[in-house]
């Protein structure tokens, strides 16, 4: 039962983590359709970004949140503006041209980072890095809980600001409907590079909070970009709220897949959940609430 | 018309005589790299260019091709070139298998779930070690010495799987494919049964690009998962050769397999050895920069948008 709970636990913590790289991407899918597969590359960038200020300046990972999301929120914008923009003028014979942009982006952030800082492993260690809260029996690790804790918050702000400001109004009637959003006086070219670089933004911050628990390297991309979509999928395209329970979800089968089965299938198991959400549930988690 | 004639002509006849005239090991070896993805280049191009379902993972169509030829000379002790019989033949399941599962849904969906179904793939392939060895790879003895038997192997399957495409796209299906791309809705409404078609489409694809990987197999004599189910090496190289030489035409992917086996050579060997060695590590960060480079100013590669190209040269004499 200990190891159970103790599973589950990490498992929800590494979760919420997850949510905050979920949202990110199911609202570029919302906003504009697609689905960005240099997300987790995007996170890469920001871990490198927070790998450089802690090497070089001795600056905390959680402080250097200030730098990191705003550094990748001008890359997304400018990414957004100057090469997934122009696509939507290219009259082109397959649809997909603007996830293939996304793709070349992310293999030239990820060669760009190996071209800099080599293939090699770094690491970061802050002041809590080894230290364990105790919860009963369980145990949880710090730098994990804190982790935990900066991504619910940014998730809440990030509701607050789509629920409540004039903006993340406007992003979210981009997302319900294009044309009528148009039409009410919204500029959606502005709102699609307003949320790609949010979603930018909020995956660095992933990244950053995830530094003191991952080893970076520039290939920790494309193993994240690819559990992005899984909890896109899981949640239901373009779902915020389903963004959440597909994170969670992911991080809970994936901590007791590695219990149960071995640390060997600890991905394997989001690519079943994702089949399975595919044959059985398509459409996503956001088909039984109907939100 | 003749003129197109005259033309294939003579490069069927410039690719059959190469061999006899460029002795070097090197350069066979790299047309034959290219022939290799002449067909594999070609089948992507049936599926998304055609029939507008973009795959993001025929290397998982490869890989199977290439691990049924290992598998039946390691396990079985049979010659791996049954493979080239198999190979397809189990490539085609797995195609079928992908196709049952996604098919059913529309829009992103299909490309989304082959990049996944390539990931477990190669998961598979990595972790099932009693079957497929796992990391350490399947090794065989290469049957000839010589480049010639190979070369001209390649070249057959090549030229077979270019002329099954073009049989395909003169026939009633190729209109069928095509209709599906340009709107699902209405080939649904003249009565053709969208996700039928879509299946046969993923069908061809996905046994030629298997026959492509067991002759890989044979080839090389070396496979592991990181080659064969490689994303970036085989499933984006593969949208790539679609792609710069001109998708929904039947010469663009021949044309652009020796385009991206050129370039790729070229970063790969340092231009030639002129320049310093690091631009050696450089030529992933080339091929990114090549997808942008195409999506943005050729978005229908050379052959599609050759008119245009034609103009650019043409403007300043």
């Amino acid at each position: 039962m200990t190891v159970f709970l103790q599973s589950l636990a990490s498992g929800i913590l590494i979760g919420g983590i997850y949510a905050l790289i979920g949202i990110g991407m199911t609202l570029i899918m919302g906003v504009m359709g697609i689905i960005n597969l240099a997300h987790g590359q995007l996170m890469m960038v920001g871990m490198y970004i927070t790998y450089v200020l802690f090497a070089f300046l001795k600056i905390d990972p959680y402080i250097s949140l200030l730098v990191s999301m705003p550094a990748l929120f001008l890359v997304g914008v400018v990414i957004q503006r100057f090469l997934l923009n122009p696509l939507m003028k290219i009259e082109a014979i397959l649809p997909e041209n603007q996830v293939l942009m996304t793709v070349g982006i992310g293999m030239v952030l990820t060669e760009i980072a190996r071209f800099i800082f080599s293939s090699d492993y770094k690491s970061t260690t802050t002041a809590f890095s080894s230290q364990v809260f105790f919860l009963g029996t369980i145990s949880l690790n710090a730098p994990m809980v804190i982790a935990f804790v900066i991504a619910v918050a940014l998730t809440l702000i990030l509701f607050w600001f789509l629920l409540k400001t004039d903006l993340g109004r406007s992003i979210r009637a981009t997302a319900q409907d294009k044309e009528a959003a148009t039409l009410m006086g919204v500029n959606s070219g502005r709102i699609t590079i307003i949320t790609y670089a949010l979603g930018a933004a909020l995956v660095a911050a992933a990244g950053t909070v995830l530094l003191p628990i991952f080893y970076l390297f520039p290939d920790i991309g494309g193993p994240f970009t690819l559990k992005a979509f899984v909890i896109t999928i899981l949640g239901g395209l373009g779902s915020t709220v389903g963004a959440i329970f597909g994170g969670v979800t992911l991080g809970i089968a994936e901590s007791l897949g590695a219990t149960y089965f071995g640390m060997q299938y600890r991905e394997m198991v989001g690519f079943v959940i994702f089949l399975l959400v595919l044959i059985f549930l398509p459409g996503g988690l956001k088909r039984l609430t109907k939100i | 018309m003749k003129r197109s004639r005259v033309i294939i002509a003579f490069i069927a006849l410039a690719l059959v005589l190469f061999p006899l005239v460029v002795k070097s090991d090197y350069y066979q070896h790299l047309v034959i790299l290219a022939l290799m993805w002449v067909v594999i280049g070609g089948s992507w191009n049936l599926l998304a260019g055609y029939t507008g379902q973009v795959s993001f993972g025929h290397a998982v169509f490869f890989g199977t091709g290439a691990y049924t030829a290992g598998i039946l000379a390691n396990k079985l002790g049979i010659s791996a070139w049954w493979g080239m019989a198999f190979g397809g033949i189990t490539a085609a399941l797995v195609g079928l298998f992908i196709g049952w599962v996604c098919f059913r849904l529309r829009g992103p969906y299909f490309a989304l779930a082959t990049i996944a179904a390539g990931e477990i793939f190669r998961l598979i392939a990595t972790t099932w070690e009693s079957l497929t060895e796992g990391m350490v790879g399947i090794m065989i003895l290469q049957t000839f010495r010589s480049k010639l038997p190979y070369y001209y192997l390649a070249l057959l399957l090549a030229a077979a799987s270019m002329f099954v495409f073009d049989l395909v796209m003169k026939s009633k299906w190729g209109f069928y494919f095509i209709s599906i791309r340009e709107d699902q809705d209405a080939a649904e409404s003249l009565g053709i049964n969208t996700t039928l078609y879509k299946n046969v489409s993923l069908l061809i694809s996905s046994f030629f690009t298997g026959m492509a990987g067991a002759f890989y197999m044979n080839y090389m004599a070396f496979i592991d998962p990181h080659v064969v189910f490689s994303l970036h090496y085989i499933s984006i190289m593969a949208i790539l050769v679609g792609i710069i030489g001109g998708v929904a035409t039947i010469w663009g992917p021949a044309l652009g397999a020796f385009i991206m086996i050129g370039v790729q050579e070229t970063f790969r060997s340092s231009i030639f050895g002129l320049a310093p060695r690091w631009v050696s590590q450089s030529h992933a960060l080339v091929f990114g920069l090549l997808v942008m480079f195409v999506i943005l100013y050729m978005a229908n590669g050379v052959v599609g948008d050759w008119p245009k190209i034609k103009r650019l040269f043409l403007r300043r004499p």
